[in-house]
């Protein structure tokens, strides 16, 4: 599981640099320039949403509209706009580049405070999210550009043909 | 029940020698001048004799005294009065605090553990907590993390404290416990973290396990007793619940018991509910699941069944059955029965006997409801006591990775944990109830320890056509009729009080406290607190003046909708009013607010 592999390493240089207001980068424009079996990246590799001129997604966005809806909505709400209790990730994706992401995500996040206990727990050994965190990512980068609107995606791209074998294969 | 007894005497005597409690609070039918258990009294009824705030005068209710928990999170739960001392706790990090109510709610002590906030994620739908209880001089509180600790009720002091569970393999306390006799009965959360769920019972004096009754495995671990247990009348076989799932899926079941506990002190029966099966994929675990939403009547001595009733076979819906049971005794069909009346998030309204657990009542209680046509109610048909399923709205029968759509109610039922009361002078239940429908999608998930197990994407809003998403019901559980309602623009998420005035009290998502007759529904008197309601109202008597208490703090699963609103897909653009976003009414904050008549 390379993926694996890279997050975990991602989250140890997260941790070491310790600074989390450091906001050199930023995720960039959006625009999708390249593809790779129905997978989309921005100009910098970084994975990233198609929306046709019909409204039609591609189809890792829709999957990823699934799989946040069934992951991550208990705390941040539904279509990533928070709750009482976990930050709205739409906003949160304006700034956050997608290592830190995957790095959160991997790793879990803490902020308690006697007002405030805020903690993410660290999901890098959760099948049901890692396998699809480029799915999550991208859905939520293109709600963060408000390219993709509340609610289930109308439309979506056919499923890529090598995408079931690399699902089952990251599943088990 | 002596010992809690004499220590009850004593504190009395102590502090308010006037003031005597009744003799033995188990056995009270109704809460009166104290409310000493999370319901007020241990038929779960809610129901307090209190009179002196009535329906002629409830409108010149004013706010009393106020006091702020300091905590943010969901505030689900409510006080509890014993003598001069209010009890009351807060969600995660689960502050107790005690409050004189002699001298203006002044701070006895405060109890405030030290826990890991690892279990905060593992708390599904916010880090809410629904109350402690009392008994033998001492507060029982179930902690986030599964501590049961006991306070000494006059100093705060721990007395004892076990871990009744596992958080780090997703097990948590929420519950109110209950106490009846020499036990304090908990239940734990993690039905979406693949916990098999258990109910127990623990000594109030050391904290000694007792018995503890799973919801599924073999009958050596539910405490079923084979061919004596039984299931709508009749007995039930050897492992029944093993053998309602494929392998040993049981092991990571579900079944929670977060829910409210009951107990009739004449057939010693302790009951209460137990939630959804794991995953949230019907696919994934053919067969009934049993015993996933069920209602439960075990023996409060032993564990051992009497008898039980699983409501949502295989649910494919998320119709957690761990709403209240509230205990009551009435007259259908001329007859008096004693009766359990339940209402679940499936959106049936359940009467049952409570000494056979025979089935008498079983109708909607939302008139939105879709998912099934009916309940069997004929004893002599295959499927007595099953629902009649509509396919259109079985995601189970729709198969992985289909969106069904429309399906009524949705997963956070037509009515979720606030509970509902039962006016004895009225005859009449009073049910906060959610007005919502959903999508749901499910699909393939993989298990591991601690971590979410869900399995399905769902989509809520309000049933077509309408724009209110809750409605506050009057309803008469002999006949399974809606007698009037209140509609409420947000599902009503606080949990309801009757009282001998003919007031009934309720609490909303947007922040009001309202008083409505009991008769006919008719507001009376609203107030809007400092946050959002999901909490339980109570009433108690001090210094001869009636007080009504509730605890604001919006969160729990209702909070997560708070920020966005929910949508409706089929409405288009431009769909405003009832879709609005609940954070343009109310915000976070934990506080108290008490209520009572200006004084001359």
């Amino acid at each position: 599981m390379p993926n694996f592999a890279r997050t975990l390493l991602i989250t140890l240089i997260l941790t070491a640099s310790g600074a989390p207001f450091a906001r050199a980068e930023m995720p960039g424009d959006p625009a999708a320039v390249s593809q790779d079996d129905g997978k989309y990246a921005d100009k910098d590799g970084n994975p990233t949403y198609k929306v046709g001129p019909d409204g039609k997604v591609d189809f890792y966005s829709y999957t990823g509209f699934v799989r946040y809806s069934a992951n991550c909505l208990q705390c941040h709400g539904p279509d990533g706009l928070g709750s009482t209790y976990a930050p709205s990730l739409v906003d949160a994706f304006k700034s956050l580049t997608y290592n830190e992401v995957v790095g959160i995500v991997a790793g879990g996040k803490k902020d308690v405070s006697a007002a405030q206990d805020l903690v993410m727990p660290s999901l890098g050994e959760n099948k049901n999210v890692m396998c699809y965190i480029d799915a999550i990512y991208i859905y939520l980068r293109a709600r963060s550009t408000d390219a993709i609107g509340r609610g289930r995606p109308a439309d979506h791209e056919p499923k890529p043909p090598g995408y079931s074998d690399a699902e089952n294969s990251c599943m088990g | 029940m002596k010992q809690s007894f004499r220590y009850g005497m004593l504190v009395t005597a102590a502090l308010v020698s006037s003031i005597a409690l009744a003799p033995d609070v188990f056995a009270q039918d109704a809460a009166g001048k104290d409310w000493p258990t999370p319901a007020g009294s241990v038929n779960g009824q809610r129901y307090s004799t209190l009179n002196q705030i009535n329906a002629q005068n409830a409108g010149k209710l004013q706010v009393a005294w106020t006091f702020s928990t300091g905590v943010l999170r969901g505030h689900e739960g409510q006080p509890l009065v014993v003598g001069d001392t209010m009890f009351l706790d807060t969600p995660f990090p689960n502050t107790v605090f005690a409050l004189d109510l002699a001298h203006d709610g002044k701070i006895l002590w405060k109890y405030e553990p030290k826990q890991d906030p690892n279990v905060i994620p593992v708390m599904c739908c916010d880090t809410v907590n629904r109350g402690v209880a009392y008994g033998d001089g001492k507060i029982f509180l179930h902690q986030a993390d599964t501590t049961l600790v006991a306070l000494d009720a006059k100093t705060g002091k721990v007395a004892w404290s076990v871990k009744t569970a596992d958080s780090s393999k997703g097990a948590t306390g929420t519950d109110a416990p209950l106490v009846v006799k020499d036990k304090v009965y908990v239940g734990v959360s993690g039905g979406e973290f693949g916990v098999r769920g258990w109910f127990a019972a623990y000594n109030v004096a050391d904290g000694k396990e007792v018995w503890r009754g799973y919801s599924m495995g073999p009958d050596s671990d539910t405490l079923i007793v084979p061919g004596k247990t039984t299931d709508l009348g009749k007995a039930v076989a050897a492992d029944s619940s093993v053998t309602s799932w494929q392998g040993d899926q049981w092991k990571i079941g579900g079944g929670a018991t977060w829910g409210w506990k009951s107990y009739d002190p004449k057939t010693n029966l302790i009951f209460y509910g137990s939630g959804n099966p794991s995953t949230w994929n019907p696919s994934q675990r053919p067969g009934d699941n049993k015993y996933s939403m069920t209602i439960w009547a075990r023996d409060a001595d032993t564990g051992a069944v009497k008898w039980l009733y699983q409501m949502t076979p295989h649910d494919q819906w998320d119709y957690d059955g761990v709403n209240e049971m509230v205990l009551t005794d009435q007259k259908i069909d001329g007859q008096d029965r004693r009766l359990l009346v339940h209402f679940d998030r499936n959106g049936f309204g359940y009467t049952l006997d409570r000494d056979t657990g025979a089935l008498l009542v079983a109708q909607k209680f939302d008139p939105a409801v879709n998912w099934a046509t009916k309940i069997d109610l004929d004893p002599k048909s295959p499927t007595y006591g099953r629902p009649e399923l509509d396919e259109k709205y079985a995601p189970g029968h729709n198969g992985q990775d289909v969106n069904s759509t429309n399906i009524c109610p949705a997963a956070l039922g037509s009515k979720d944990e606030q509970p509902s009361a039962f006016s004895p002078q009225t005859g009449l239940f009073y049910v906060p109830t959610n007005h919502v429908c959903m999508d749901y999608e499910p699909f393939r998930v993989s298990y591991t320890a601690g971590q979410p197990y869900v399995g399905a994407t769902l989509a809520m809003y309000p049933p077509k056509g309408d724009t209110n998403m809750g409605n506050f019901i009057a309803w008469d559980a002999t006949k399974g009729k809606i007698v009037w309602s209140d509609p409420e623009q947000f599902s009503a998420w606080g949990g309801a009080l009757a009282t001998a005035g003919d007031v009934v009290f309720y609490g909303t998502l947007e922040g009001y406290l309202k008083a409505v007759d009991a008769k006919t529904g008719k507001l009376l008197y609203k107030f809007k607190t400092p946050s959002g309601i999901i909490g339980n109202v109570m009433t108690y008597e001090h210094d001869g003046r009636q007080f009504v208490a509730v605890l604001s703090g919006v969160g729990g699963w209702a909070g997560i909708g708070l920020a966005a609103g929910l949508t409706d897909p089929h409405a288009g653009l431009g769909a405003v009013g009832g879709y609005a976003a609940l954070n343009q009414y109310t915000s976070l904050g934990g506080a108290l607010t008490v209520f009572a008549l200006p004084q001359n």
